[in-house]
């Protein structure tokens, strides 16, 4: 029986992969903003099979990670998984002009996630077992001007989970990166027309759960999303600052 | 937090005829509705997974509701088998997870992909329904976010005429946000089904009656382009839950329907030679034999898109219902008149309902005989057609499912639902179809 930890639990991928972990019987603590949003999946958890679900409502950004961390450790008897899944998209343009804005985005994408990162690799090496999977975004793989912001939250968190996974390595944990590409949720909802290359949040929760029990530091989500971003990333700069990406 | 709407200029129904832009919300959260009811007085109507064939799920220029995105379980009571969840929830996913603990849903349509809060507000129908009635009967409670109310629980003991309002209410009386409904325990997830080949349709009727007392399932499909001695041939198929077996849920969709152009090959002769190659591979696998219940009871669903079938321009589907004091004479004759046309579909069905009655005041089903098929829309000639059968129900005093019919000419609908001004009284005025404006023009 596996116990998790999920950071941003109101997320379409979080629930989705919670949902996962429930139909197998897990231990769950639900980190999130919303009480009663909480409570609303938490009751359709256990139902689906969770054998315990706890709630721990508040702002992500201003709890104390390591002392959550601990408590939760505590009420469950051990964390074996940490699944970081919230994060902010913006409105690039918006952000541009309103620095103070953006300063906010960064602090939720970058600051606070990699502070709860840290702590849960803490608690891990100090175990020596457990994972620690953060949701990425291929948007941190080469920076455009339409989110660039956002992407470069990304792209850091992509390189702390790389130092935590080199870190983790001797201990026996495990730090994950998954990097899921366009996703059909509330966060693209406004986005009309979605083609082949989308995925819902139920397929790509079932990616992270099996880049998790992989171990592998870096996983696309879908896996061909690997490929697609090398091309981008390998369009020579002239060509590419004609474009619109 | 609110809802927020966005643009969507290709909102269809399952039929595919036309589309019309709306401003679209997929909320996650209960909560978002109730918050955005209590202080928005926008024109709205919510709609569940988009299974139905007509504009009852389609409201232009305002705004929609999609609930699908609202689904979660909030309790189920082993000793009453009442399962609470969010009207999002589909059949689907409530069958996936139930089946193995030995739960079905009492009624189910031809479809899993509907959420509860659409088996609701059309008070859908199944093969079993001569033994269990229709959804709706197997509703305990369910709540409503009305405008200038807000959160309104209702059932047969309180509230009891929006109760009955609701159910087959169109989702007209306000957004169904949560239904409690009675599941059925199995004893495993297999039928043990009959399949028996008929002639004529006087056989077909008359097996269709006898297999009411045996069978929960029972139905047929028929031929729709046999003509002569022949009209009204087809295949009995029914069934019963096995006691003893697995309980397995269904998988995922195999296939899909990639594209819409194959409508190109649809036309009297294929469907002809459709039809009577189905009729002859009836006759040879006719017999007992033992079925999962996906094949059995959602034939369509293994084809993912199916609806892309009829082509670019889409299709109607017709399903009417003849009062049991006419007998089967008017079906006869709507056969012959969709058989001379040359129209019709691949899988016509006809069954016969029973005489449970649903709490709901626009229910469809009455004790009689109902046929269901799709004609492809070729435009005047299809309409002409349609009329044609229209004229047929109206001279037996039958009616038709307002779920299935794009075209539904308002005094048939006057005329089958003598409850329509009553429903009327208890519709919420902020709540808008293009389905209830036609009718009510």
């Amino acid at each position: 029986m596996q116990r998790v930890v999920v950071l941003g639990a109101l997320s379409d991928i979080a629930e989705a992969a919670a949902r996962q972990y429930a139909d197998e019987g897990a231990r769950l603590v639900l980190a999130g903003r919303d009480p009663a949003r909480l409570q609303a999946v938490a009751d359709d958890l256990r139902l689906r099979g969770a054998n315990d679900v706890r709630i721990a409502a508040g702002d992500l950004t201003r709890m104390d990670p390591e002392l959550s961390i601990a408590e939760w450790a505590e009420a469950m008897g051990g964390i074996d998984v940490v699944l970081l899944a919230y994060g902010v998209l913006g409105e690039q343009r918006a952000l541009e002009q309103d620095l103070p804005a953006a300063a906010a985005l960064i602090d939720t994408n970058f600051r606070s996630a990699a502070l709860w990162s840290m702590a849960a690799a803490n608690f891990f090496e100090k175990a020596r077992s457990g994972t620690l999977v953060v949701i990425g975004s291929v948007a941190g793989d080469r920076g455009r001007q339409s989110n660039y912001l956002y992407g470069a939250t990304k792209a850091g968190l992509a390189v702390l989970v790389q130092g935590l996974a080199h870190r983790l390595a001797p201990a026996g944990a495990k730090a994950i990166l998954v990097k899921p590409g366009f996703v059909d949720t509330a966060m693209t909802a406004h986005i009309p027309n979605k083609g082949a290359l989308w995925s819902t949040p139920e397929k790509v929760a079932g990616l992270i759960r099996k880049a998790a029990m992989r171990g592998k530091p870096v996983a696309y989500a879908p896996g061909y999303w690997r490929l697609i971003m090398q091309v981008i990333k390998t369009v020579p700069t002239p060509i590419f600052h004609r474009t619109k990406l | 937090m609110s809802l927020s709407f966005h643009n969507d200029d290709s909102v269809t129904s399952w039929g595919r005829m036309g589309r019309r832009s709306h401003q679209l919300a997929r909320p996650r959260f209960l909560s978002d509705v109730g918050d955005w009811n209590a202080s928005s007085r926008q024109a709205r109507l919510a709609i569940g997974n988009r299974r139905s064939y007509s504009d009852v799920c389609l409201s232009e220029g305002n705004r929609l509701i999609d609930m699908t995105g609202v689904g979660r379980f909030r309790s189920f009571d082993p000793a009453t088998g009442v399962l609470v969840a969010e009207a999002g929830l589909t059949i689907d996913a409530l069958l996936k997870h139930f089946v193995p603990l030995g739960y079905f849903v009492p009624v189910t349509p031809g479809t899993r992909f509907v959420t509860l809060g659409g088996a609701v507000a059309n008070d859908v129908h199944g093969k079993n329904h001569h033994v269990t009635g229709t959804f709706g009967s197997h509703v305990r409670w369910l709540t409503l976010e009305r405008s200038g109310e807000g959160t309104v629980r209702t059932s047969s003991e309180g509230h009891s005429d929006l109760f009955a309002a609701t159910i087959g209410g169109l989702g007209l009386t306000g957004i169904i946000s949560e239904v409690a409904v009675r599941l059925q325990p199995i004893g495993s997830s297999q039928i043990a089904v009959e399949n028996v080949a008929c002639d004529n349709l006087d056989e077909l009727c008359d097996g269709l009656a006898a297999g009411d007392e045996h069978f929960e399932h029972n139905v047929a499909w028929i031929d729709c382009t046999a003509k002569g001695d022949r009209l009204g041939r087809g295949l009995l198929s029914r069934g019963n839950w096995s006691d003893n077996g697995p309980l397995e849920p269904h998988g995922d969709p195999r296939r899909t329907m990639p594209t819409d152009r194959a409508g190109a090959l649809l036309n009297p002769l294929t469907l002809r030679l459709f039809n009577m190659g189905y009729h002859a591979k009836g006759k040879l696998t006719e017999g007992r034999s033992v079925s999962h219940y996906e094949p059995f009871l959602y034939p369509l669903d293994s084809v993912l898109h199916w609806n892309r079938l009829y082509g670019r321009r889409g299709f109607y589907q017709y399903q009417c219902v003849i009062p049991e004091r006419e007998g089967r004479e008017p079906v006869r004759e709507l056969l012959r008149t969709i058989a001379a046309s040359g129209e019709g579909s691949f899988l016509a069905v006809l069954k016969r309902f029973g005489d449970r009655p649903s709490p709901g005041m626009l229910s469809f089903p009455m004790p009689g005989l109902t046929l269901a098929l799709d004609f492809a829309n070729r435009g005047p000639q299809t309409l002409a057609l349609l009329a044609r059968l229209d004229a047929i129900v109206e001279a037996a005093s039958g009616r038709l499912y307002p779920a299935k019919d794009m075209r539904l000419p308002p005094h048939l609908f006057t005329k089958g639902y003598p409850r329509m001004a009553e429903f009327a009284s208890h519709i919420d005025p902020m709540c808008q179809s293009d389905f209830w404006k036609r009718m009510a023009a």
